[in-house]
């Protein structure tokens, strides 16, 4: 299996993702996930370590990071007073591709939300479910080869949240990777992987069926409590120098 | 390319589909010409004007009558004693009141003398003085015409004041360049520092910033369209003020489009400058306001001239690039001059803009890392 990402910062972060797997990342608010991510995505830059997304060199090769990865962020991405196409549209122009390409993408992508009639609708008029689903599938519109998920489904019902799932496993189905944070225990157990931050560390790293057996518990639920919960880190760390912010 | 035009329809699209972002672009610098003009003149116009005649004769029906019918004054109260004058004031009807002397025709004829008294209201200094010399200037006309007319020929020396450059002494001309200035500077600044921090405020400038674009991609994608848009505003002011008022542009306007050009840039990048260091539309609101909107209106010489400033904020003036664009556009469009006379405040301005530039690139890129 391909090698994908190798990450090291400050906060002695080492973890590898697979192609084709969905990666899932947990932690407690200010246990440095988002901080993680922004750098995966190129929004910061590590202090030192070596990065390396999409098989390129964060520090050398941004520019082709950028054209393979996927971004979809906590606060909504989409442009409110745009329609659902012209979104798409914009999205699609941002990355290059070509407009017939845009349009044939757009039909399949509307005929798979059951979108057809919303195409001319503004964002703004949509429920909060249906735009998460969408911000989604526009950022994988352009086949990435990675995808960065923060937080997606923050207030969404589980219903929709459900069928969120649905998509993600659909987009890995397709050979992208899936690298998503959550605070929902029970989508941390869709994962192929988890890894668990504390204070800016990588406590855990594996499959949820293995975590639940090393650490004698019913649920990645427990799983995380017995890590996660200040003072109970298995291997005491102080705060890394580095600010760790959500 | 592709990439960037497709960002520039979208923020096309966000300003077309904003009410409150075309009532600004578009509302404001009508309205701001039309009250300017109408409302905010300083011109003399048909000012109501009370006489107490003691004398009640041919002559000071003459010269009354000459300056009700300037077009500058029109008859108010008849006064009958000296009472009423205060009395008058204060119901805040009149503008001034003229007071003739006893036996003031006679007197004219026989002694070749006679005295009237000009009563303006001190509460408004510059309407007062105003009034004051438009009126000795009718009553000094009607000396030149009383003397010509007499067969002595006996003429007295009148000194001639006439205002350069703008002859008429109309207001509009004052403050077309002003509002030009501060339109530009509100649009140019406040919108595109709204804009980009609307983007960080919503979230989706971490979705762009992800994305493929450059930086330098995302920033003129944001601010091309408020250049474009700004001088078409430009143009906009000055067809309004030439067809409303009949203010031509005296000097080139090809001139006159460079330097707005050169204004523009200046304000677009303070624009981008403030958007790097406001978390908030709000915030970024508030230093345009009163970072710039303010100094402009009071500090750049649009309303008050800087020469009556205490000598501490004429250097904070000169700070303000508003005052050079100022003195730029009024050369250029009352004046008449061309790039000779208007080349130091253009280097200053080009100065400041490439600064703001550099600093704004800067920052960006500071933010980003």
């Amino acid at each position: 299996m391909k090698k994908f990402g190798n990450f090291v910062a400050n906060d002695n972060l080492n973890f590898e993702v697979y192609e084709g797997e969905i990666f899932g990342f947990l932690g407690a608010n200010g246990a440095g996930k988002t901080t993680a991510i922004r750098i995966l995505s190129g929004l910061s830059e590590s202090t030192s370590g070596e990065v390396i997304v999409a098989g390129y060199n964060a520090k050398k090769q941004p520019e082709q990071i950028k054209k393979n990865i996927g971004y979809m962020c906590q606060k909504f991405s989409l442009y409110a007073d745009l329609t659902v196409k012209e979104n798409i549209m914009l999205y699609g122009g941002i990355y290059g591709m070509r407009k017939a390409l845009i349009r044939e993408r757009t039909d399949i992508l509307l005929n798979k939300l059951n979108f057809r009639e919303y195409g001319d609708r503004f964002i703004s008029d949509l429920p909060l479910g249906l735009k998460q689903k969408l911000a989604f599938s526009v950022a994988v519109m352009h086949e990435p080869k990675i995808v960065f998920l923060d937080e997606p489904t923050g207030g969404v019902d589980p219903i929709t949240r459900r069928q969120f799932w649905e998509m993600i496993y659909e987009t890995a189905a397709r050979d992208i990777t899936v690298f998503v944070t959550t605070h929902y225990m029970d989508e941390a157990e869709y994962c192929d992987r988890i890894s668990i931050m504390s204070e800016g560390k990588i406590v855990a790293l594996d499959t949820p069926v293995e975590l639940k057996k090393q650490y004698d518990a019913e649920s990645v639920e427990e799983v995380f409590v017995k890590i996660a919960r200040p003072g109970n880190t298995p291997h005491p760390t102080p705060i890394s120098s580095r600010g760790e912010g959500e | 390319m592709k990439r960037f035009l497709g960002f520039v329809k979208k923020e096309f699209l966000h300003i077309f589909r904003d009410f409150r972002t075309l009532v600004i672009l578009f509302g404001i610098p009508v309205v701001q010409i039309l009250v300017f003009g109408f409302v905010v003149s300083t011109d003399l116009k048909n000012a109501p004007v009370a006489f107490l005649d003691l004398s009640n004769d041919e002559i000071t029906q003459k010269v009354s009558d000459k300056i009700c019918s300037s077009g500058f004054f029109r008859r108010g109260e008849t006064l009958l004693n000296y009472n009423d004058i205060d009395k008058t004031f204060r119901k805040n009807k009149i503008k001034a009141v003229i007071i003739y002397e006893k036996d003031f025709g006679r007197k004219l004829i026989s002694e070749g003398k006679a005295s009237m008294s000009i009563i303006t209201d001190g509460s408004e200094p510059n309407m007062a003085t105003l009034i004051t010399n438009y009126i000795t200037a009718i009553v000094t006309d009607f000396n030149r015409e009383l003397a010509g007319s007499q067969t002595t020929g006996k003429l007295m020396v009148q000194p001639e004041v006439r205002m350069f450059y703008n002859p008429s002494l109309k207001g509009h001309f004052m403050f077309v360049p002003g509002v030009i200035t501060l339109i530009l500077i509100l649009i140019c600044a406040l919108m595109t520092s709204v804009t980009i921090t609307r983007e960080k405020e919503f979230g989706t400038m971490e979705v762009l910033l992800v994305s493929p674009l450059k930086p330098v991609q995302i920033i003129l994608g944001k601010v091309m369209p408020y250049f474009l848009l700004s001088f078409i505003n430009v143009i906009m002011i000055l067809l309004l003020s030439w067809l409303v008022f009949g203010l031509p542009v005296k000097g080139s306007l090809v001139l006159l489009l460079a330097e707005s050009m050169l204004y523009i840039l200046m304000s677009l990048s303070l624009g981008i400058l403030i958007s790097t260091v406001s978390k908030t539309m709000q915030q970024a609101i508030f230093i345009s306001f009163v970072g710039l909107m303010l100094p402009t209106i009071l500090l750049s010489g649009f309303i008050f001239p800087i020469e009556n400033m205490p000598s501490g904020y004429g250097w904070v003036a000169a700070l303000m690039p508003p005052k050079y664009f100022i003195i730029i556009i009024k050369n250029i469009m009352i004046k008449g001059t061309g790039f000779l006379y208007v080349w130091k405040e253009t280097l200053v301005l080009t100065v400041m803009a490439s600064a703001f530039i550099w600093l704004s690139i800067r920052k960006f890129k500071i933010r980003l890392g």
